[in-house]
């Protein structure tokens, strides 16, 4: 989401936090956006669960599946129901970016160094990251999104837009041919699937990696479910936010409580089972792919 | 002492535990036998060589063709023609208890055929030995089958009414009613409409100049295992069959919902080729009679796209996304797709993995003091 820090301090969790010391959490994700990325995963896994054995029906497993669900009109019905529901969640993100960065012309929204936009530090920082790993330069010092998380954004953005076209356009077929060439009916399934395709084995692969299973993360990140993290993961992810934070004096306000067992728990458990069925769903998709 | 009556042979014969020398049971059951359709005969009409008691050592077996000479005619050129493997009574059952073929209790009854049959042509029985199909398992299941089963229809067809009964021939044989080319009109002889229509269409035309090569009703039917044509298990068994002939048309098909939607089951009101393409008289689509002739086709479509139109039926049900000069709009679409598919993961795989080595690369060298968590 194209945020800013969270808008307004947790008073609770101020009050609950020590002051300093090694113990101190900060808040990255508010409530909402947690929450919507819950909503995000639970649609993506079922609409990836529900659209891979459409795309791959002649497989033994996507016919397994199917048999087991009741056939193909429930594996539809699943895929209608999830892309309705994130196609709502998408209005709503829609609708605050639109609210927040043009009606209440809150800074940071469209760019700066807290924006979801691109921009030159990113290029920077992509080739400075390709130079590390190379061992030819230091690491760079990444702000509240690095590149990769922007690309993460946007390609989600961009996939929804796309997906969400593509495949409305097939449920309301007569309707879309209304103002759409006969062809394009064809061309609507060659993109829904390939770029669902492409969403499936990114998110399944590069991003679980990247956010996740990479060894500063492993075994999972943590913050998209409980919205805190600890001081130093802060400072060692993301240090040139953590500096600003600490020179715009707004560390108290940031300040969040550690994240309590049963959440951190919780959280294991539902991303565990995501990350489990994520993959599941990669190997499937690979073997159906290169058979 | 001369034998004259049935009373007479009966005195002996009508003992239910009667053998002959060999072991054989000898004894015949006189009420069922007066029932029977030769009820009115004398035992000596038939067992001519015996004349007295006692018998002669040797007696002759007894010969139906004295009596039934076209039935014999027809069996002697049939593929039954061997007397010895085939006698009459392997049909029409115990030779002292024959009822005529409209009597409930005969083995040659309309309902009672396939059951007959099935004695050699089920798994266990001649089809084995003689490497024949198993084909009562199929008929017993099939929509025919059912019928005669289940509800008990005279008029299902039973085997004898595809396959005639004394001079059946073997379907390679042209004069057969089971030959390719002579299918239709056999299956026509109940479904007489289905049969006018195939004759209108492309496959009947065929087969009627002489190309074997085009299918007749048992080809996407088949022949004993033929099922309603409205499930499930039919709709999902017979667009591959088409594809046997059609490769290039089944191979597109495959690449659209129609197809994906279809494969996986459950769901079989998609459309399958003769959905669009009918199923009898199939035409070519430059036939207006044609359901995808252009003029026919927002008609076609429109029965399972409520609201198609002139544009919605532009779409090719057959597009192929790798023709550019076929569809050329699909073909950049899909080469786009493609590659962008192909750079974005290619780009970020390398990433990642080169991301991977060096972060472990640190974390182990820094050995930093959270235990070696952030690298």
């Amino acid at each position: 989401m194209p945020d800013t820090e969270p808008a307004e301090p947790k008073t609770e969790a101020t009050a609950a936090a020590p002051v300093s010391g090694p113990g101190r959490y900060f808040v990255r994700f508010t409530r909402e956006q947690r929450y919507m990325h819950a909503v995000l995963f639970t649609t993506f896994l079922g609409l990836a669960a529900t659209g891979l054995p459409m795309r791959f029906s002649e497989s033994f497993w996507a016919r397994k599946f199917a048999a087991g669900v009741g056939g193909f009109g429930a594996i539809l019905f699943f895929h209608k129901l999830c892309a309705i529901v994130l196609t709502i969640a998408f209005l709503i993100h829609v609708k605050e970016v639109f609210q927040r960065g043009l009606l209440r012309r809150e800074k940071g929204i469209f760019w700066g160094s807290t924006s979801m936009v691109g921009n030159w530090k990113d290029v920077k920082d992509l080739l400075g990251h390709m130079r590390w790993f190379l061992g030819l330069g230091p690491k760079p010092q990444f702000e509240r999104y690095a590149y990769w998380e922007k690309f993460d954004y946007w390609a989600v953005f961009w996939g929804m837009i796309v997906i969400g076209f593509s495949g409305y356009a097939m449920w309301f077929a007569p309707f879309f041919a209304h103002f759409l060439p006969g062809w394009a009916l064809n061309a609507v399934l060659v993109i829904h699937s390939d770029e669902g395709l492409l969403a499936i084995l990114f998110i399944f692969s590069i991003h679980f990696v990247n956010t996740h299973l990479r060894p500063d993360s492993f075994p999972m990140d943590m913050v998209i479910f409980t919205g805190v993290e600890s001081e130093d993961e802060f400072k060692h992810k993301r240090p040139l936010e953590y500096k600003r934070m600490l020179a715009e004096g707004k560390a108290e306000s940031r300040l969040g409580i550690a994240p309590p067992l049963w959440l951190l728990n919780f959280s294991k458990v539902v991303g565990s089972i995501a990350i489990f069925i994520g993959l599941t769903l990669l190997v499937l998709t690979l073997t159906a792919y290169f058979h | 002492m001369a034998l004259r009556a049935q009373a007479d042979c009966l005195a002996c014969h009508g003992d239910a535990t009667m053998t002959d020398s060999a072991g054989h049971s000898t004894a015949v059951d006189g009420q069922k036998f007066s029932s029977s359709i030769h009820g009115s005969l004398q035992c000596t009409n038939c067992h001519a060589d015996i004349k007295a008691y006692p018998h002669p050592d040797k007696i002759a077996p007894v010969d139906c063709t004295t009596c039934h000479a076209d039935q014999a005619a027809q069996l002697k050129g049939s593929v039954h023609a061997d007397t010895k493997e085939h006698p009459c009574t392997s049909c029409h059952g115990n030779a002292h208890e024959i009822f005529p073929k409209t009597d409930a209790r005969s083995a040659v009854y309309p309902l009672n055929v396939p059951k007959t049959c099935g004695q050699c042509h089920g798994n266990n029985g001649m089809a084995g030995k003689h490497g024949l199909p198993s084909v009562y398992p199929n008929y017993i299941d099939s929509i025919h089958g059912f019928a005669l089963s289940k509800e008990g229809l005279l008029v299902a067809a039973n085997c004898q009414s595809c396959h005639g009964s004394h001079g059946i021939l073997s379907h390679t044989n042209p004069q057969s009613p089971t030959y390719k080319s002579n299918i239709p009109k056999t299956c026509g002889t109940c479904h007489a409409k289905i049969e006018a229509d195939y004759e209108q269409g492309v496959h009947g035309k065929a087969v009627a100049g002489g190309n074997l090569n085009a299918p007749v009703c048992s080809d996407c039917h088949t022949a004993h295992a033929i099922l309603q044509p409205t499930e499930s298990a039919f709709r999902m068994q017979s667009t591959p069959i088409c594809g046997n002939c059609h490769k290039d048309k089944f191979s597109t098909y495959r690449d659209t919902f129609h197809s994906q939607l279809g494969s996986l089951g459950g769901y079989v009101e998609t459309a399958r080729c003769w959905d669009c393409h009918g199923a009898h008289d199939v035409r070519p689509a430059s036939d207006p009679a044609s359901p995808v002739n252009k003029a026919n086709l927002v008609t076609t479509c429109g029965r399972c796209h409520a609201g198609a139109n002139l544009s919605f039926v532009q779409y090719q049900p057959h597009a192929n996304a790798h023709d550019r000069k076929l569809s050329p709009g699909l073909y950049y679409v899909r080469l786009f797709m493609n590659l962008l598919l192909a750079s974005v993961l290619t780009f970020f795989m390398i990433h990642t993995i080169l991301w991977l080595i060096r972060s472990r690369y640190s974390q182990v060298k820094s050995k930093s003091a959270n235990g070696g968590k952030n690298a």
